[in-house]
């Protein structure tokens, strides 16, 4: 007999794929505002940036799709 | 195999349990396979702690403390996360940031397209292309000092050999212009350089990815009428992306760390035109000794690469599974 019982879907937060497109935006970013030539204050918010990404970018790698 | 092969090999094997130490042989024999594999990796891992992981979580420490190589027996205190304000707040270090990224984009452009026009050549396996394979991979096969030093003397003004072609057809004066010594041209000179260099490389990874794509495949669009053009965007590009992809990775993470040539070429002038962030890392570990704060910085550099390949991964694991 198939089983009807809707399949509870995870948050947003706690799923693969999503969260890794974030990651790697923050990432893309942080990268993005440590060479950039306008302004200096991207460039000092640059590393805290780069690492947020990274760092949730190995979290979440780790999550189920 | 004969038998008189077998008998031999017996024979050696049993020479060897012979020559073998019987405490030695006592342990080995009450090992596990898992135990032996570990037995052979243990010295790769233990080298790989030592030399790559030991200095790095060294130098996060080091990124701490206001630690001077020069004052070794000085006391070390901690400061925090001083020098990251710092190293993040220095505009000149900003904008050897910027020197960075300018040349990281032009010499990666330059060395993709030129690198894969040549590939695409190459593979077009023409009389004697073997011949120019060889002839192209040169470059890449010498060491960068001489590299940096023969093309300074192509550069000289009054007996380069660039500035006199550049002048056959422009027309301009030879001695007119100097490419290291020129605040708008030096940048210039070193991706000329690098490009000149590295393209090889590029063109080795474009050619192993041209080689990979099957013949079917072009022959079938052949026989659909797909034309050149069709085929080389639609077929030959996506077939060919992950290595590109890879070879753009690999390009990039050297490319952030460039020194050699620069100091060969420039030192990083005339005054901080060329000065690349390895080049002001080194600055202020070794001339201005500050290893804490360029300890922060290399940290920081090690950040912004790490970052870049684990995006740069991901997007190649997704053109893969394409």
């Amino acid at each position: 007999m198939e089983n009807t019982t809707p399949h509870k879907k995870r948050p947003f937060f706690l799923r693969r794929g999503p969260m890794e497109n974030v990651a790697t935006a923050l990432i893309a970013i942080g990268f993005l505002m440590l060479f950039q030539p306008f302004a200096l204050v991207l460039y000092t918010y640059s590393l805290v940036t780069l690492l947020a990404g990274t760092v949730m970018f190995i979290i979440v790698s780790k999550f189920p799709e | 195999m004969t038998d008189t092969d077998t008998s031999l090999l017996d024979k050696a094997a049993e020479k060897a349990v012979r020559a073998t130490p019987a405490p030695l042989a006592f342990r080995v024999r009450g090992l596990s396979d898992r135990a032996i594999a570990w037995l052979f990796i243990t010295p790769t891992i233990v080298l790989l702690l030592a030399i790559n992981i030991f200095p790095l979580i060294w130098a996060v420490h080091l990124s701490f403390t206001n630690f001077r190589a020069n004052r070794p027996n000085a006391a070390i205190d901690g400061v925090g996360l001083s020098n990251y304000q710092r190293v993040l707040n220095d505009p000149d270090i900003w904008q050897a940031m910027q020197t960075t990224a300018h040349f990281v984009f032009w010499t990666i452009l330059l060395q993709m397209l030129i690198g894969f026009t040549l590939a695409h050549l190459i593979d077009r396996k023409f009389r004697g292309h073997a011949f120019w394979t060889t002839v192209i991979l040169i470059p890449m096969m010498l060491s960068p000092a001489v590299v940096g030093n023969f093309w300074r003397f192509l550069y000289q003004p009054q007996i380069g050999l660039f500035n006199y072609i550049y002048s056959f057809f422009t027309g301009v004066d030879p001695s007119s212009f100097e490419m290291l010594g020129s605040v708008a041209l030096s940048p210039w000179a070193i991706i000329i350089v690098d490009t000149w260099m590295w393209t090889p490389y590029v063109m080795l990874i474009c050619l192993a990815g041209l080689r990979s794509i099957p013949d079917y495949i072009y022959e079938a669009a052949e026989v659909d009428r797909a034309s050149a053009w069709r085929q080389f965007w639609s077929i030959t590009v996506p077939m060919a992306l992950p290595f590109i992809m890879l070879a753009v990775l690999f390009r990039a993470i050297e490319n952030f760390k460039m020194f050699d040539m620069v100091v060969l070429l420039t030192g990083g002038g005339p005054g901080s035109t060329t000065e690349v962030a390895s080049i002001t890392l080194k600055r202020e570990a070794f001339e201005s000794w500050r290893t804490g704060r360029a300890s922060a910085f290399a940290i920081i550099l090690f950040v912004a690469v790490f970052g870049l390949a684990n995006i740069y991964v991901k997007a190649l694991n997704r053109v893969k599974q394409r």
